[in-house]
């Protein structure tokens, strides 16, 4: 279970994450919706422990991130946003590398590894430098190392971002078999993933949660059964500030 | 323990599946002993000792070179992302940061291991003290391991290699310069004692040259060992105040 409890993360002088608060259980798919600079990225790197929090707590299956930092992270598999990977490893390497940080070894790690990589349809590419693959690919070998110790709680930042509609429509499909017996916490701004794969998603805007309910009671909401209208309803655009003050 | 070794070996691994620690050890190798057969007058001086002739030229090419092996151990996960991939790991900050200094220092042991040919040469040649050569290669080597551990403190600063070089190079080539006697004679013409001595103990000239001639003291290796600490910690600081 992922627990976050008046989560605020300050940049300076600049709130990225305000005052939020939103829990996640077993078998919940949880989209995390909002426009571009809304802080879901930035909600999930203190999620995930990379970053501490200013104030506020997170619990993963009941482990304090800032008091058991160690132990709460292994219960997490994460995809960062920009699917970051070490270039000059092979993919199995790389998965390799991962297994071993996540303290697996022997025929557990190969287990692990061979499981990832049919998971994520890597067989053709595993043997591939991983900076001779395609933004696909990269994405995929990424999740993997997300998958490879079998986490309780997934959290993935932008899954489906730059994959071709075959890819989004498997890796979609995938999170949705994964979600029925995992914690799962993806964040999106497409939002015709959140009825595709979310059991629940909430809206997030200039750091705080401005809608949350299953897909059907968030389209209720907009008054006109669409999640668009919703989102366009409860979310500022970037350029509001700019044409606030043209106005004045 | 285990995460530091993991860590260790994929970036020894790194090193070697690019052309950067051939280059390093090959440079390193034909510069230091081409500086010791022609400036340093190996052949020449009728001495077998390696101090003069080899390990005088070891700082000089470290303020160079080191950095070069240094310059992408922070930065190039802070480039790449992938620091936010070993942030999520469930592993201490401190196994991350020796496995890496490790596999540099490895890199660098290989290069100057691989000097062993002009010792042996001496060996043939003359009938040199081995302790004081052995002595010599633990000064040089320090120094070179205190090069890499300032090069890591400065690539956790930044995400660009270059600037990371530059800088590092920077700090190192002062290190060596400020306390090499003909500046030190220069300084004191123009500036006080009070300002030069600060300066001088900067240096690293005063703790390799007794290295490098065979005396062990105490107060070199504590200057060598807390040097590499404190750019270790100061390296673990920064990542995590960039974080905060």
């Amino acid at each position: 279970m992922i627990k976050v409890t008046n989560l605020t993360k300050q940049f300076g002088h600049k709130k990225a994450v305000n005052d939020l608060s939103f829990t996640v259980k077993k078998g919940e798919v949880l989209g995390f919706l909002g426009p571009n600079g809304a802080g879901k990225s930035t909600t999930m790197r203190v999620v995930t422990g990379f970053l501490p929090p200013t104030s506020g707590e997170v619990r993963i299956c009941g482990l304090s991130m800032v008091d058991q930092p160690e132990e709460a992270k292994k219960k997490i598999g994460y995809l960062p946003e920009s699917a970051p990977l070490y270039d000059g490893m092979s993919v199995r390497g790389f998965l390799r590398f991962c297994a071993d940080m996540r303290g697996l070894s022997g025929s557990a790690k190969a287990e692990a590894v061979d499981r990832a990589i049919e998971t994520c349809f890597l067989q053709t590419v595993y043997r591939q430098a991983i900076d001779t693959l395609s933004k696909g690919y990269r994405h995929r070998t990424c999740l993997a190392q997300a998958l490879l110790h079998d986490p309780e709680v997934l959290v993935l930042d932008e899954p489906t971002d730059g994959l071709d509609p075959n890819q989004k429509h498997e890796v979609r499909n995938l999170i949705k078999r994964l979600g029925k017996d995992k914690v799962i916490l993806f964040s999106t701004h497409i939002l015709e993933e959140v009825e595709a794969a979310c059991t629940r998603a909430v809206i997030v805007d200039q750091g705080c949660i401005v809608a949350d309910g299953t897909p059907d009671e968030l389209k209720a909401q907009s008054g006109s059964d669409s999640l668009y209208d919703l989102f366009r309803k409860v979310t500022t655009t970037d350029t509001a500030p700019a044409k606030a003050s043209a106005d004045a | 323990m285990r995460n530091t070794w993991s860590i260790f070996k994929r970036e020894l691994g790194s090193y070697f599946s690019h052309p950067i620690a051939y280059a390093i050890i090959i440079v390193f190798i034909l510069i230091s002993l081409g500086l010791t057969f022609s400036f340093g007058q190996f052949m020449r001086s009728g001495d077998a000792s390696l101090d003069g002739p080899f390990f005088f030229w070891h700082p000089w090419i470290y303020m160079l070179l080191a950095p070069a092996v240094g310059m992408r151990m922070w930065s190039d996960e802070q480039r790449s992302g992938t620091i936010e991939l070993l942030g999520t790991f469930p592993l201490s900050p401190w196994a991350a940061i020796l496995g890496k200094f490790l596999a540099a220092a490895t890199v660098w042991l290989i290069a100057v291991g691989l000097t062993f040919p002009v010792w042996i040469t001496a060996n043939i040649l003359g009938d040199p003290d081995n302790l004081t050569i052995f002595s010599g290669y633990l000064g040089s080597y320090l120094v070179c391991l205190t090069f890499l551990a300032i090069t890591m403190l400065v690539s956790a600063f930044t995400r660009d290699q270059v600037v990371c070089l530059i800088v590092a190079v920077s700090i190192c080539v002062f290190m060596v310069l400020c306390s090499y006697d003909d500046v030190i004679r220069e300084l004191s013409n123009v500036a006080a004692d009070w300002i030069v001595e600060p300066i001088v103990s900067i240096g690293v000239w005063d703790h390799f040259r007794s290295l490098m001639r065979g005396s062990f003291r105490v107060l070199d290796f504590v200057w060598f060992v807390s040097l590499i600490s404190a750019c270790l910690l100061g390296t673990s600081a920064i990542l995590s105040a960039k974080r905060a």
